[in-house]
């Protein structure tokens, strides 16, 4: 770890007037400290924001559930109004991590938890995420955990957070506090960036802008929600690829739905077309392959992980299957 | 900096670099061994800790950001001449082979026992709704955070499941009274 | 005094005669104590006065040599005390048993990862910085990264075995089976990582290692700093875990010691996990062809088992590949060869069950092929080609209850209930099947000692520098004293891993518990002869119970007859002849059933059984345990477990527990073990056998058997992940 000045926020405006390009906030510290041991992150000042008011979990204005950016993984998942209304992510919590990780990290910074891309976290390697201009090295080394969809000749790293993956079928948002006091909302959707030319940055976030919430908008009432992530252990492992679906039937057709995959992308991946194709159909096994066929148009393959795209295939059409009351219970 | 840390119910003031993980500042400054290193990177386990009564793995935080805090470690659950009706069972079904992973298993299950009164689902829950019923896949779920090389993991919920039994025989009774 | 013994004839199983009933008990482990309140200390958890840090720096190439490493920038930095790049630093590790330095020189770099010097400061964190800091440039030289493709390839003649005629027997057979069967690169990645605390007192080295077998170690490490033995001293008596991967003294200690001479205080130094996955041991990844022919009767006519393993140029090692083969199926015409392919990765060396470990699982997977051809039950089929001898040596076989171990294992696990025909089972999305494989692992000792004094106040306290790395050594060596001299275990203290203590075999290669049992059985036995000499009658006369010796009319208790002063024996075994007179194992069956999505080509172990047959069995709780964690080895080695080398520097991929996947709690299920009735007179004085390793000689192949039934898919490329199943389907 390079040295750095610890410094303490007592407020959101304190931390914000603390941050800058060369500080990071630190909340539950289990990304951030794993990456600062390797020299990945080398912030000159860290800003404490965990002693911050922002762990609540209660009613939006205008309905909806907020998530103050400090509520642990633990307290979301088992907040009784997440697990009634938002099983989607209730689900996609407790798949991740382990329960002492759960106990410690936040929701701001489960959304801003770097790619678990092994050349990433080796310094010895080049990495145009770590290093703009340096080259990526997974391209053509070991790709197995790497995207399909979204990625670039600069970085094919996948978005490694599950949590994100549901706030992104949910159709969440992120509240936000710029380094001058303003506030702006984005949803999930529009906070992380793909890579371009530029894969350093994962979000779209301005530098030394905090997290102060994330806003689910009121339940999908009537809707089926399930998360499922395939993984190498059953449990304590990454996602190869997951899947949160919001489904609802009405009249036998599908009304309305959301898909939004983890492990494939350099983002939670949702496809406007694919979901839309769906839409006002009579769910069955043509339609899910047509709209897998959609999603995937584009993938491409790095070698390692072309099993993803049979993989992800399945899986929308067995989660579809079972929302939609066509198919096998697991 | 100087901080002070309040570990088994003791304030000690300690005069650390910064950087000092509080898992490091537990086995180096306070002599406190007990809490292990396996990884340093909240990939084993080993160095669980509870904070405030929830566990937590101490290589991933920093000393500087615990004042104020309640830390408890193995050597704080239980005298070490007078082990706990875990510590026990851990040593009755052997759920342990080197030890290394062991003070962290017991941490970590008591945390974990904890989370489960306050009826925390997890993943293998079936319903996210319903009461918690630990049974021998629930353990095994919500021990997965600890890794054992020596793979006691069938004594370790053993182990688990015997004392949670336990202490569901007890808490009637004392209610009763 | 000493008394000797050489495993030359067969012994009395005095063992079953003695009075006290603790031998073979489920007894906890006497040191659990400590290790369930954190009592137990470890290496690194000895933070001495005045202790200086130490972090090791990794060579950044593939191979080369270190041009120039800006040292003084990083002495500038704050803390820091210095920069050692001594040419007795290690390259490798040493190999098990070696007992002398490995190859030494940090300036030659022979693969990615090797640490190329030391960095010492004051704190950890200065250290770890700085050490990271250092700039190093290396003159780099193409290396050879692919085990594929090496440009060197050995064929140790050793490894190969040419008998009868394998081609002839394959094209005149009723059925044949010739398939390749890979396995990925492993590691031991034991939860404790490396570490050292070196201080010296003058001219004497105390380290505080993490060490296996410390006799071969003190060796290694007075060679490697060119002192001599009786000045070095290392201690270990917890050791969190070695699995091979400690058998050899590795980068640290030398790094320690070397340091805290130079500094003259002491240093410490602990790999941190990615330098435990970079530098330290792993096995090899095999690829192995098994060719196997069989008449109409289902009789096994020919064997042949050729492999193909790695390591780096010069190290003598090779994976042992396929060592059970040459003696559990019949079979004339056999034909065994190896090629170890030179590359430039980290040293790979005996990881748990070396040779079984890998080689069951291929052997095992073409066993249940050729029963299937065959049309036979895979049990049936195997037991029909139990030898009556060994099929290359023609020794006969000491205690050998394989057929014994699969008919037990089968009834308890309920194999009669399988049906024989992939694909039949299915619940929701889950396909589920069963299966079964054999287990073997060679049974090894080697010469150990130890020395038993049974004290003044009647107590006894055992003494050797045998090592506990969670086999359960503190536990057996107590209940063997305790069995033999009549005393409660509460009356018996062991103390271990202290190279000041007599020398033992050390821990590896499942020989500890046999060994250094028999070293302390040696030990007691002359003290019996001792107190029944006290107590004027011969020692067959004499029981010892509770701390009472009776014989014929006499009694006395045991503090009466040591009161003039402690007894103390050091007992000494050696093996002998008959190591050679039979051909001595282990043996066991798996049992396996598992589930596979057939959505997500996700596997998951269901429950699994074991029954072992091992010789007799010391204590048959830590027993019981040692195959558990065995069997989950198996489920990692079917399942998760792979160690990833980039193909272009050789660098280890993933070379953390996130990235290397060790199975977790959930992976586990619940697995039953049972310990066939088993005496083998051969073994040694105690007829115990190996146990360590069994539990994981085959247990992968169970699980990739019942994947077969539950899918109908073969799998033969270790590990199946779901990649491997959607392929297929
Ligand atoms: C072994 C291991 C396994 C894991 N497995 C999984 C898994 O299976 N699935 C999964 O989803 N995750 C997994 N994780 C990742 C884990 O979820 C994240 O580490 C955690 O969510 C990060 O939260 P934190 O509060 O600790 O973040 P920190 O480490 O404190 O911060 C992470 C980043 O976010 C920034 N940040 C934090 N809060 C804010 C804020 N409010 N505003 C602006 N910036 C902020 C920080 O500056 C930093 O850059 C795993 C982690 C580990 C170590
Ligand atoms: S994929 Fe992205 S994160 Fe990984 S090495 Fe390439 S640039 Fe870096
Ligand atoms: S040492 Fe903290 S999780 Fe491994
Ligand atoms: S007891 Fe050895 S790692 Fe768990």
């Amino acid at each position: 770890m390079k040295p750095f000045d610890y410094v303490r926020a007592d407020s959101p405006r304190s931390a914000v007037a603390a941050g800058g390009a060369r500080a990071r906030f630190i909340a539950g510290g289990t990304n951030l400290i794993d990456l600062m041991k390797l020299e990945v992150e080398a912030p000159e000042r860290l800003v404490d924001i965990s002693r911050l008011d922002l762990g609540g979990i209660g009613p939006a204005e205008g309905g909806g559930l907020r998530i103050g950016a400090l509520a642990s993984n633990a307290d979301v998942a088992a907040a009784h109004a997440v697990r009634r209304d938002y099983p989607a992510l209730a689900r996609a919590l407790l798949s991740g991590a382990s329960g002492q990780i759960r106990n410690k990290a936040t929701t701001g910074g489960n959304l801003l938890q770097r790619t678990r891309c092994p050349y990433f976290t080796d310094t010895s390697q080049p990495c145009n995420k770590r290093r703009p201009g340096k080259g990526c090295a997974a391209i053509g080394g070991h790709t197995r955990n790497h995207a399909i969809l979204g990625a670039t000749s600069h970085c094919i790293a996948t978005h490694p957070s599950d949590m994100a993956v549901a706030l992104r079928a949910l159709d969440a948002s992120v509240e936000i506090e710029g380094a001058d006091g303003s506030r702006r909302r984005m949803t999930v959707g529009e906070l992380y960036r793909l890579p371009g030319d530029a894969p350093d940055r994962d979000t779209t976030l301005e530098a030394g802008e905090l997290i102060t919430a994330v806003i689910l908008p009121p339940p999908p009432a009537g809707a089926a929600q399930s998360y499922r992530k395939v993984r190498d252990r059953a449990s304590y492992a990454f996602a190869l690829v997951s899947l949160a679906c919001v489904a609802k039937m009405e009249d036998g057709r599908i009304d309305q739905v959301a898909l939004a995959f983890g492990g494939i992308a350099p983002v939670p991946w949702r496809d406007g077309a694919a979901e839309e194709a769906l839409r006002g159909e009579n769910p069955g096994p043509e339609v899910f392959e047509h709209a897998a066929d959609i999603l995937l148009a584009d993938a491409e393959r790095q070698g390692d992980n072309a099993f993803k795209i049979p993989l992800v295939r399945r899986l929308l059409k067995a989660e579809l299957a079972r929302a939609t009351g066509t198919g096998d219970q697991r | 900096m100087e901080i002070t840390l309040t570990v088994n119910g003791r304030a000690q003031a300690l005069e650390l670099d910064p950087r000092t993980t509080l898992l490091d500042a537990l086995r180096d400054h306070l002599q406190l061994t007990g809490t292990k290193k396996g990884c340093d990177h909240g990939q084993c386990g080993a160095c669980t800790i509870l904070l405030n009564g929830r566990r937590i793995n101490a290589c991933l935080t920093l000393a500087a950001m615990h004042e104020a805090d309640e830390i408890a470690t193995i050597e704080g659950l239980a005298p070490p001449d007078d082990p706990g009706a875990l510590q026990a069972a851990f040593l009755h079904h052997d759920g342990f082979q080197c030890g290394y992973c062991t003070p962290g298993q017991i941490v970590s299950a008591t945390g974990m026992l904890e989370e489960a009164r306050a009826g925390w689902p997890s993943h293998v829950s079936p319903n996210l709704e319903a009461e918690v019923a630990l049974d021998r896949s629930e353990v095994a779920e919500r021990m997965s955070g600890n890794l054992c090389r020596c793979a006691a993991y069938t004594g370790i919920v053993e182990a688990i499941l015997e004392t949670a039994e336990q202490e569901r025989d007890v808490e009637p009774r004392e209610a009763a009274e | 005094m000493t008394a000797r013994f050489t495993m030359d004839e067969t012994q009395p199983r005095l063992l079953d005669e003695t009075a006290q009933g603790v031998i073979h008990e489920p007894m906890d482990r006497p040191e659990g104590r400590l290790k369930v309140t954190g009592c137990a200390r470890y290496a690194a958890e000895h933070v001495l006065e005045g202790m200086a840090e130490g972090v090791l720096v990794r060579a950044r190439v593939g191979r080369g040599r270190v041009s120039c490493a800006d040292e003084e920038a990083v002495r500038a930095m704050p803390g820091v005390l210095g920069v050692y790049s001594d040419s007795r630093m290690l390259q490798v590790p040493a190999h098990g048993g070696a007992g002398t330095a490995p190859a030494q020189g940090p300036d030659e770099v022979r693969y990615f990862g090797q640490p190329v010097a030391l960095v010492v400061a004051e704190t950890p964190q200065q250290a770890r910085h700085a050490a990271e800091a250092l700039q190093v440039t290396y003159e780099e030289e193409p290396g050879d990264f692919d085990p594929d493709a090496a440009g060197t390839v050995d064929r140790p003649d050793k490894r190969a075995l040419d008998q009868g005629d394998l081609d002839q027997a394959m094209a005149g057979a009723h059925r044949t089976v010739d398939v390749t069967c890979t396995t990925a690169p492993q590691h031991a990645a034991a939860m404790e990582p490396h570490a050292a605390v070196a201080v010296w007192e003058g001219d004497r080295l105390t380290l505080h290692g993490t060490l296996q077998m410390l006799k071969h170690n003190r060796a290694e490490l007075a060679d490697a700093l060119g002192v001599a033995e009786e000045q070095v001293r290392i201690l270990s008596p917890h050791v969190g875990g070695g699995f091979g991967s400690k058998l050899g003294i590795s980068a640290e200690s030398v790094a320690a010691a070397l340091a805290a001479r130079a500094l003259g205080r002491p240093v410490r130094v602990v790999m941190s996990r990615q330098q435990v996955f970079e530098t330290t041991t792993h096995r090899t990844a095999t690829r192995q062809r098994i060719r196997l022919a069989a008449d109409a009767d289902g009789r096994l006519t020919a064997i042949g088992h050729e492999d193909r393993v790695y390591n780096l140029p010069g190290n003598a090692f090779s994976e042992p590949t396929a060592q059970s083969t040459h003696f559990l199926y019949a079979g004339e015409n056999r034909r065994m060869a190896q090629e170890v392919a030179r590359v430039n990765r980290a040293c790979t060396g005996a990881v748990r069950a070396p040779g079984e470990a890998v080689g069951m699982l291929a052997l095992e997977g073409a066993m249940d092929e050729m029963a299937e051809a065959l049309g036979l039950d895979p049990i049936a089929f195997r037991k029909r080609n139990i030898p009556q001898r060994h099929p290359e040596t023609g020794q006969p076989y000491s205690a050998r209850a394989l057929a014994g171990c699969m008919d037990d294992g089968a009834r308890r696990f309920g194999w009669e209930a399988r049906d024989p025909r992939p694909a039949q089972r299915r619940e929701g999305e889950w396909w589920i099947g069963i299966g079964m494989a054999a287990a073997a692992r060679v049974n090894l000792v080697s010469p150990s000692r130890a020395r038993v004094t049974l004290r003044e106040d009647g107590s006894a306290l055992v003494e050797t520098d045998m090592t506990d790395i969670g086999t359960g050594t503190y536990a057996i060596l107590n209940q063997i004293a305790a069995e033999m001299l009549g005393l409660s275990p509460a009356r018996v203290e062991v103390r271990l891993g202290d190279t000041d203590l007599p020398p033992a075999s050390g821990s590896g290669g499942s020989m500890g518990a046999s060994s250094a049992g028999s070293s302390v059985f040696v030990a007691c036995r002359a003290l019996r002869k001792t107190v029944a000499g006290r107590l004027g009658c011969h020692e067959h006369e004499l029981t010892l119970k509770d701390g009472t010796a009776t014989c014929a009319n006499r009694r006395a208790r045991l503090h009466e007859l040591a009161a003039s002063g402690a007894l103390s024996e050091e007992g000494e075994f050696r093996p002998g002849t008959t190591k050679k007179q039979v051909s001595q194992a282990s043996y066991g069956a798996f049992f396996a059933e598992v589930a596979v999505n057939g959505v997500t080509g996700e596997t998951r172990v269901r429950r699994m059984d074991g029954t072992f047959a091992a010789g007799r069995i010391l204590n048959e709780k830590t027993a019981r345990s040692q195959c558990q964690g065995g069997m989950i080895w198996g489920i990692g080695a079917a399942l998760t477990e792979e160690m990833v080398f980039d193909p272009r520097d050789g660098h280890v991929v993933n070379r953390d527990l996130a990235g290397y996947h060790i199975p977790v709690n959930a992976d586990a299920p619940p697995i039953g073990v049972t310990f066939l009735e088993e005496r083998d007179d051969h073994a040694c004085p105690i007829q115990s056998k190996g146990v360590g390793e069994l539990g994981i000689s085959g247990a992968g192949a169970a699980i990739l058997n019942a994947i077969y039934n539950a899918t109908g898919l073969r799998l033969r490329d270790y590990p199946v992940r779901p990649e491997a199943i959607l392929s297929d389907t």
